[in-house]
């Protein structure tokens, strides 16, 4: 068997999606079901505490929290289209700009934890509602904290000036997460400040 | 057998390394050939282990009031055999198959995430490992049980500190917590590769089955494992920091931890089940020399069961006493399942109606399989119904039930896989005859141990029991099921003598020995690094019979 004749030949190019946003993709489902058990917990434990603080008397609606948080799903977006264009000043101020916001977060739920383990004496041992609060804000916190190394790593490599227009497919991955972890943020907040109080 | 050339294979002298050389290379490696055998490797030791275990279990059960182990070792024994079959041998067993066989069906070159790919596997290992050593370590800390002792479904609160003193559920959630990472790890890597590799020409619709259901139980590993391991992290969070979420004195819930348990653990049933279905849907057709019947009804069928799986998890609750709409709810939904996988079952039928089979082990197996797994199906339908649960929940009827399932279901499979790929993975051929004596055995000995366990449970012997009392009308049964074991120990062993045997002087077994039709045959055996000296180009589902047979090709019938 040496020659194999060709049936017709194929019209259309052969493309298949990359390989990074399905990856990225995948793992967000994955960390969207991780999420869901946080959160039926959550919901399922709330005013079952037997003792007290409860939401209502220590929770305040983050507002700073949020909405730097929420901006900073913006100045990565914005990041990722200036690389695309070429103009790699522009993305890296955006891209630190990012950081700067998720650190802001970050600086939010640390002073939010000190007051209420501090002031209000709530750990996650005191009740259900401390045990349920600090798990889920903890769990998103920590996914912010795995994306500002994500973002810091790119920003070291982006001040060295190695960060050129082709390696926007890798920065979109990470775009994506960082849009997961907001979007998450907007769910925590509904469960945990709006429902939950 | 002469070994056939085919374009696709390459053959280019790699020279013969060193001992040190080539350990080094299987550490440091990131070919998914090799990342698969080492899961096949891994999980076919933890399957002796959970073997030895069950021995055990069946030793001590063999006569009324026996005190070959204690109490206590009963206990840690029946949780970690579970654990273990389920955690470090059924998923990692499939998890290397699909290692191996994805890019081969697909035409890739490797997995997506290579390094990824090497990350999941060790992750897994390293697990497995911590769990195991819990028998070594936890008894010495605190006096606790040498082993997690709760079962494999760690109810609360039984998990809680305040039941299970010392480490041994820490190593129990440690583990399942890491070799869940490796699953997750792996879920992604394969379904990314099978999303984003396929060769030229490999649209979804001309994909093999087992590609087809690998990527359904992809979707399914990332959707119901990752829950368990966030569970485990909220266990965790309870016993090393004092949370509450499963602690029943401080308001936590023990139904809680059932429901997520069961969020996971019914589809994990599947999880395990669909990739054997894969097996018997590459195998099946090429011993009936027929195409698969109903292949767009396979597909469906395998998406339809992955749907309704995830629909059906309170039925491992019936007795906590929900309410009778969620009884009536999940009763339902459980029979439903049992559609879609009629529909695989006829199909599978329909394909060797007419065919001209050919007896070899691999086909052995899967007809073996098919009665099994029918009669798993059947007692599965029976415990679908709300009352007759009521009745046998927790008795040997369930035990029998699942075990029909996974070992019915699951290993006759795997083995029919092993069978059937061994001459790829290797280059050489199992023997025949040790394979027939294998399958007789296993198939006396599995049904001799777990049929009579149906009737020890309708007479009412729990599971879990450490012993049981004479004069009850359960010694035969119990003594007929113990029986049964040495039957399929003595089948094992065929196999395992068989794997050494034939790996260092079976038959060479060429590069298409079965005359199939899938692309990992269109290589040589074992493949090259690369896999496809030239990336083959696909105009069918039968992309290797369009290539040996030019004139007559399957698309033009598709």
């Amino acid at each position: 068997m040496t020659a194999i004749p060709m049936p017709e030949p194929i019209t259309t190019p052969w493309t298949l999606p990359r390989r990074g946003p399905v990856g990225m993709l995948l793992f967000i489902v994955a960390e969207t079901s991780i999420f869901g058990v946080f959160v039926t917990t959550y919901l399922f434990y709330i005013g079952r505490s037997l003792t007290g603080p409860t939401p209502a008397e220590v929770l305040h609606f983050p507002v700073a929290m949020t909405v730097s948080l929420l901006s900073s799903s913006l100045t990565i977006h914005q990041a990722n289209r200036a690389l695309r264009r070429g103009a790699t000043a522009r993305f890296l101020g955006f891209w630190l700009a990012t950081i700067l916001l998720g650190a802001g977060f970050l600086l939010g739920t640390a002073r939010e934890w000190h007051e209420l383990i501090f002031e209000h004496h709530l750990t996650l041992r005191t009740n259900l509602f401390g045990s349920t609060y600090y798990a889920l804000v903890g769990l998103h916190a920590s996914h912010v904290v795995a994306g500002m190394l994500l973002l810091l790593i790119v920003a070291t490599f982006g001040i060295a000036g190695r960060v050129r227009p082709e390696h926007v497919g890798r920065t979109d991955v990470i775009s994506m997460y960082w849009h997961f972890v907001d979007v998450v943020w907007i769910v925590v907040v509904t469960v945990v400040y709006v429902i939950g109080r | 057998m002469t070994t056939t050339k085919f374009p696709l294979a390459a053959d280019i002298d790699e020279g013969v390394p060193s001992a040190l050389d080539r350990l080094h290379q299987w550490v440091v490696t990131v070919d998914h050939k090799r990342l698969g055998i080492m899961y096949i490797v891994m999980a076919l030791g933890f399957l002796v282990v959970g073997g030895i275990e069950a021995t055990l279990i069946r030793v001590q059960l063999a006569v009324p009031d026996a005190h070959f182990i204690s109490p206590n070792a009963f206990n840690t024994l029946f949780t970690m055999h579970g654990t273990t079959m389920v955690f470090l041998m059924g998923m990692p067993i499939l998890a290397g198959f699909a290692n191996y066989l994805i890019p081969l069906q697909i035409g890739a070159r490797d997995l997506a995430f290579p390094r990824l790919n090497s990350f999941a596997f060790w992750i897994t290992c390293f697990g497995g490992l911590l769990l195991y050593s819990s028998y070594i370590t936890a008894p010495a800390l605190f006096g606790g049980a040498a082993a997690p002792d709760f079962g494999w479904f760690g109810y609360a609160p039984l998990t809680e500190p305040t039941y299970s003193r010392g480490n041994a559920a820490d190593y129990w959630v440690l583990g399942l917590i890491i070799v869940g990472f490796g699953s997750i790890a792996g879920a992604v890597n394969v379904a990314t590769t099978i999303l984003t590799m396929r060769t030229e020409g490999m649209t979804l619709g001309r994909m093999p089955l087992f590609t087809w259901i690998t990527l359904v139980v992809q979707g399914m590993i990332l959707i119901v494992v990752s829950p368990l391991t966030a569970t485990l992290i909220l266990l965790l969070l309870d016993r090393s920091l004092g949370a509450h979420f499963f602690d029943t004195q401080a308001g936590g819930s023990a139904v809680l931890w059932r429901h997520f348990f069961w969020w996971f653990g019914h589809p994990e049933v599947y999880v395990l089940m669909l990739p054997g279905f894969g097996f018997v849907s590459e195998i099946i057709p090429v011993f009936s020399r027929k195409v698969i019947f109903g292949y767009p009804a396979m597909v469906a069928a395998s998406v339809g069961i992955g749907f309704i799986s995830l629909g059906v998890w309170a039925h491992h609750m019936f007795a906590v006493g929900m309410s009778p709409a969620a009884n009536t709810f999940f009763a339902i939904s459980t029979g439903l399942v049992s559609v879609p996988t009629g529909i695989k079952i006829f199909n599978w039928l329909g394909t060797m109606w007419g065919g001209r089979i050919r007896m070899k082990t691999p086909m052995l197996f899967c007809m073996g399989f098919l009665v099994q797994f029918l009669c798993a199906g059947i007692t599965g339908v029976m415990l679908a119904v709300v009352p007759f649960t009521w009745q046998l929940t927790e008795t040997y009827f369930v035990v029998a039930h699942f075990h029909f399932v996974l070992i019915g279901g699951l290993i006759f499979t795997v083995f029919a896989a092993i069978y059937y790929w061994f001459p790829k993975i290797t280059g050489r051929m199992l023997s025949e005859r040790l394979g027939k004596w294998h399958f007789w055995l296993f198939l006396i000995g599995f049904n001799l141990t777990f049929i009579p366990q149906h009737f020890a449970g309708m007479l009412g012997m729990p599971r879990r029991v450490y012993t049981f009392l004479p004069e009850r009308g359960l010694e035969l049964w119990n003594l007929v099921s113990s029986i049964g074991v040495p039957f399929q120990l003595a089948g094992v062993l065929c196999l395992v003598w068989n794997m050494i045997r034939s790996y260092r002087q079976g038959a060479v077994a060429g590069n298409d020995p079965w005359d199939a039709w899938t692309l990992e045959w269109a290589t040589s055996s074992p493949p090259a690094e690369y896999n496809f000296a030239k990336l083959p180009v696909v105009h069918s589902r039968r992309p290797l019979w369009d290539l040996k047979h030019p004139e007559d090709p399957d698309w033009q019938y598709e």
